[in-house]
């Protein structure tokens, strides 16, 4: 009983954060910015989820593949956002920022 | 060579959580796919320290749980902007070193920043990482370089243990 | 619970369905797509446990891969218009 309730938190707060990740991706401003809510998504949105789903399933092959699925996801979810916002610079998108406190525009790691 | 073995053995136990059928004939089955994988990564060259970092062992395991800490702390942080007036949201870009050894723990170190809502690298190169970040807090709880100094323990233990306030 | 649960998701993809189609960048949209197909995934593991059909979760892990990849796949599309022969000094291939 008391798993279950843990099930039902978890499962509550991560449906909780991946509308609020949702909402982020609309409200945000520009490109960079919405890549910031999308990692809200990624994070805890599916972590709390798929923690959620494992209390509930209980110590079944199921669990393990649900926690395959979750440290698959927190090793691919930063590349495919890095390679986004590098391939948005790359495209010449320009950060929408208050305050850039790089000391030269140049882009690092970039072949000329 | 004792990588692949090793890489061999992981293998093999994910086929055996993925599979869920355990008769002797598809067990073996399973054994000679999971050797003739780690046969190919042998011959590639990809099972080295880059590919398969063993060598990190239980550094990395001792890494990940404060990591985790600090990604539900910046995940709350980022809600309450998401929620918040757009008059907080003040996006800053910053420049800071990444004075890892190898490849792979500026991998790490990137990866970690970019985990951690608020903070997205951008471009990653000569020593250094293009941070973008949402609010100014996250930017300076990056220039402090707790973060840094673990990434780079997690490759030597050597490194000095990051100061804590 | 799960009801709740992926009434919450398909509310959230609608919003990132939202942000696709309006998206001024074409970055925007590859992002809308790629949260669209984690909350897919989190959809299907979620029918999973509704429908009480395990098998499910072998679908949400080949999801995952998918979405993965696919993303990889059209940003490296549209930067060189071609997924075929590496571009520059680097051999292996440069995002």
């Amino acid at each position: 009983m008391a798993v279950e309730v843990i099930s039902w938190l978890f499962v509550g707060i991560g449906s909780l954060f991946l509308l609020i990740g949702a909402i982020g991706l609309l409200r945000l401003g520009d490109i960079f910015a919405r890549i910031h809510a999308a990692g809200l998504i990624d994070t805890m949105g599916l972590g709390f989820l798929i923690l959620g789903m494992c209390f509930y399933s209980g110590f079944t092959l199921v669990t393990a593949k649900l926690i395959i699925i979750g440290i698959f996801m927190f090793f691919a979810s930063p590349v495919s956002t890095h390679a986004l916002s590098k391939a948005a610079l790359d495209g010449n998108i320009k950060p929408e920022v208050d305050e850039d406190q790089r000391p030269d525009k140049r882009r690092l790691g970039a072949e000329e | 060579m004792f990588r692949s073995i090793f890489l061999a053995v992981v293998l093999f136990l994910l086929w055996l959580v993925l599979s869920g059928i355990y008769t002797p004939i598809l067990i073996s089955f399973g054994v000679l796919s999971a050797i003739i994988v780690a046969w190919i990564a042998y011959r590639m060259d990809v099972a080295d320290h880059e590919g398969f970092p063993i060598q990190l062992s239980w550094k990395a395991v001792s890494y990940w749980p404060w990591l985790i800490v600090e990604i539900i702390k910046s995940n709350i942080a980022v809600a309450g902007l998401i929620l918040g007036s757009r008059e907080n949201i003040k996006p800053i870009l910053i420049r800071i070193p990444a004075n890892q050894k190898t490849e792979l723990g500026q991998v790490t170190y990137a990866n970690s920043i970019t985990l951690t809502p608020g903070t997205v690298s951008i471009a990653v190169g000569e020593n250094m990482i293009d941070v973008h970040s949402l609010s100014k807090a996250a930017a300076e709880d990056l220039k402090q370089g707790v973060m840094h100094d673990k990434v780079c323990r997690l490759e030597d233990l050597n490194y000095p243990l990051p100061k804590t306030k | 619970m799960f009801v709740a649960a992926s009434i919450a998701i398909l509310i959230a993809m609608l919003l990132a369905i939202v942000r696709a189609v309006l998206g001024p960048t074409i970055y925007d949209r590859i992002l809308a797509i790629n949260t669209f197909g984690t909350k897919a995934l989190l959809l299907i593991a979620t029918i999973g446990f509704l429908t009480e059909r395990p098998e499910f979760m072998d679908l949400a892990l080949v999801y995952a891969l998918i979405n993965f990849i696919a993303t990889i796949a059209i940003m490296k599309f549209f930067r060189f218009s071609h997924l075929g022969y590496p571009q520059g000094k680097d051999e292996i291939g440069d995002l």
